[in-house]
């Protein structure tokens, strides 16, 4: 009885979604690392999470809000407004720091606004969101429709921020990594501790798994949902400074279509978009997985859009594959 | 098939009550009847939304209902009378988006949703450039096909997308968003890849019949408001006048239940996104006929957001099981007029996205029954005869 229940949980492990993801991700870089050489070394690895970072920092957000069983659209729009208001903000100068904190607390306030639309008037979070994006992005098209150029010695220095890794190892050269990686694993270290060791985190896989069930429970359902979508605007404004970061101009246009990319990146990632499964460090890696194939592209010299095809044929699979999943539970479930 | 939520129709109007009832009584009754049928007639806040907009146009510039019948014809050539205003080019340029409302309504009544649509648009844009002027996409070397095939594979492409969403949706069961987020994503690279990432230019003193999908004149109105014209009466007759329009709201309502009362629930659901996929290849062919090109990156581009917005504004729930046909084209209508009515305002355009927006949660807000509900027992307690 005991071993038969052991098979059945080590079954169960394998058929994590998760698991998959890292199976795919080490195929991958696998076939990047045999086709080509220099292409598994730290350094492609860092510039990759560096490139990548906004859009990583944003599917980290959008992670919370589909965990919790919404969809948030407005994170593009959201970078696209704050890279203006920051670059507008530092033009007419303002301090660094003021232009940061006024950009995050903007972006933090305006998610929280959403998400107590969407849960107050039990209205689709996807039209909300919808709404939002279409206003953050009329918004900073009224602020300016040029380019602004960032040209800030304090944003210069905190651009220059950059972190030296494994000094001891005499790498050569010494990697390191900017700022726009540095946020980067900020922001999932916190996502990770807070979905795993924190009330609000467990609360979050609650209300995904089944509202009605988690309110039944006393758990407090309004205010988890509307801090997540807070939360996913928290992580767009940070997105926004890292994306500032790696191209120093504000433009109203920046990021569109990345919301499509972040949900694309967290369903890769083993979240489910009907809410309560999924994880940071899924997202995470279906951000590796994302940039491994826009790598293996380039080295191949193909067009660009065989990145959009991959990836959506990826997210087809995993798609397909969590459907299989949820039949095996319910019938697990069932027995 | 478990779509969440099936949505509950608003019940019926009460019937006029007998009228030998004492006066105030009835006065009460006809007011809580008049609020009662406010809020169950789907079409009126549309057609006063429109209203609204077209007075203000009005207001603003008293020559906007100015029609003028206009022969274009060269000298020497022969008559070739086309209507010209504000109203037919508001018509026309909403053209595209109207098309896919339609099929967005249908998918929407069946309880899904088609995100794909705006990728959808460049597919069929792209394989028509490809067929036309085929040196210039990946098809090098092949001679040009001609507008009748460029426009049949245009919309097989179409159709064979909404089969693919549809298959999706019905046969394995993944939900609507995602799966047609698939498309949205990959849909845009199949269209990148035909055309080799480039704008193919098609001359239009090569390929006239091509061009008068987009610019050309058939009745009287430009070819595209035609086309709409004629999709929508086809579709609104085929839903309404056979049994095909209950089928899909009764699918959208409870797919489990509808499938054991012997409507054949995949087939229609997979029908629903053949048609919106079909629309949605129109929709790319007219666009890329009127600007003789076919742009993978831009066209249709948050399309499908406006369509989905169209629908929403017409009134149609998006939780399904309801959809009605002219309130999505009225929405498309009302999108379009908005966007008109802010470009010749003395408004900057950079305007129209915050006021779409304005507009989008709006129309949410009015949906939302915990809002409804609030505003009525707001109205009972100010005016409690009203609701007595």
């Amino acid at each position: 009885m005991a071993e038969g229940d052991r098979v059945k949980q080590a079954l169960r492990i394998l058929r994590s979604p998760l698991l998959s993801t890292a199976l795919v991700l080490l195929l991958l870089i696998l076939f990047g690392w045999i086709k080509y050489p220099g292409f598994g070394s730290a350094f492609t690895f860092v510039t990759l999470i560096q490139d990548h970072s906004h859009l990583g920092i944003v599917a980290v957000g959008v992670t919370l809000v589909i965990l919790s069983g919404g969809i948030d659209l407005s994170v593009g729009a959201a970078i696209g407004l704050g890279t203006v208001v920051m670059a507008v903000m530092m033009q007419h100068h303002y301090s660094v720091g003021l232009a940061i904190a006024a950009t995050i607390l903007l972006l933090t306030v305006g998610g929280a606004l959403q998400g107590l639309i969407v849960h107050g008037f039990t209205v689709p979070p996807f039209l909300i969101t919808l709404g939002g994006m279409f206003l953050y992005r009329g918004c900073a098209l009224l602020i300016t429709t040029d380019q602004i150029p960032v040209r800030n010695p304090g944003f210069d220095a905190i651009s220059n921020i950059s972190y030296r890794f494994l000094p001891w190892m005499h790498f050569k050269p010494t990697p390191s990594v900017s700022l726009q990686g540095i946020l980067l694993v900020a922001v999932l270290i916190v996502a990770g501790v807070m979905l795993r060791w924190t009330r609000f985190g467990r609360n979050i896989y609650a209300v995904g798994g089944s509202e009605s069930s988690a309110l039944l429970m006393g758990l407090p359902v309004a205010r988890t949902k509307i801090a997540v979508y807070a939360w996913s605007g928290l992580c767009a404004g940070i997105a926004s400074l890292s994306a500032l970061v790696g191209q120093p101009a504000g433009a109203a246009l920046r990021a569109q279509g990345l919301e499509l990319d972040a949900i694309a990146v967290a369903v890769i990632g083993g979240t489910l978009l009907t809410g309560g499964v999924g994880s940071a460090t899924g997202t995470f890696m279906g951000l590796v997985i994302y940039g491994v194939i826009e790598k293996i592209v380039s080295f191949q010299g193909a067009l660009p859009a065989w990145t959009r095809i991959t990836v959506g044929a990826l997210l087809l699979a995993f798609i397909l594959l969590q459907q299989w999943l949820r039949r095996f539970a319910t019938r697990d479930a069932a027995a | 098939m478990t779509f969440p939520g099936p949505a509950t129709p608003p019940p019926p109007p009460p019937q006029p009550p007998i009228p030998s009832q004492t006066t105030p009584a009835l006065a009460g009754d006809a007011r809580t009847s008049l609020l009662t049928r406010l809020r169950s007639l789907p079409l009126l806040w549309p057609i006063v939304a429109l209203l609204v907009l077209l007075l203000v146009d009005l207001i603003h510039s008293p020559a906007f209902f100015h029609i003028r019948l206009i022969n274009t014809a060269a000298a020497g050539e022969a008559a070739h009378w086309q209507f010209f205003g504000s109203p037919i080019d508001i018509l026309n340029r909403g053209a595209p988006v109207m098309l896919m409302a339609l099929g967005m309504a249908m998918v929407i009544g069946t309880g899904g949703i088609d995100l794909s649509v705006g990728a959808v648009m460049a597919i069929s844009g792209a394989i028509a450039a490809a067929m036309l002027v085929p040196n210039q996409t990946a098809f090098i070397g092949m001679t040009p096909k001609g507008t009748a095939a460029a426009i049949l594979l245009g919309l097989l492409l179409a159709g064979l997308a909404g089969v693919w969403n549809g298959v999706l949706v019905a046969i394995f069961r993944v939900q609507p968003i995602v799966a047609t987020l698939v498309l949205m994503v990959a849909g845009r690279g199949i269209a990148q890849l035909i055309t080799r990432d480039l704008q193919p230019a098609i001359p239009e003193s090569t390929w006239p019949a091509f061009a008068y999908l987009g610019r050309g004149t058939l009745f009287w109105l430009p070819v595209p408001v035609t086309v709409v014209t004629l999709v929508a009466i086809a579709t609104i007759l085929i839903t309404r006048l056979t049994a095909l329009g209950l089928f899909i709201e009764s699918i959208g309502n409870n797919p489990v239940a509808s499938a054991y009362a012997g409507v054949p629930a995949r087939l229609v659901t997979i029908l629903a996104y053949t048609f919106s996929g079909l629309c949605a290849g129109l929709a790319g062919l007219i666009q890329s006929s009127n600007v003789m090109s076919a742009d993978p990156n831009k066209t249709g581009l948050n399309r499908e957001l406006d369509a989905i917005l169209a629908v929403a504004v017409g009134g149609t729930a998006l939780t399904g099981g309801r959809f009605s046909l002219i309130g999505a084209l009225l929405g498309a209508l009302i999108m379009q007029t908005l966007d008109t009515t802010i470009l010749t305002s003395s408004l900057p355009s950079e305007t129209t996205m915050v006021v779409e927006a304005i507009v989008v949660i709006a129309i949410c807000l009015l949906q939302s029954e915990k809002l409804r509900s609030l505003v009525v027992r707001a109205f009972s307690v100010l005016w409690p005869r009203a609701t007595a």
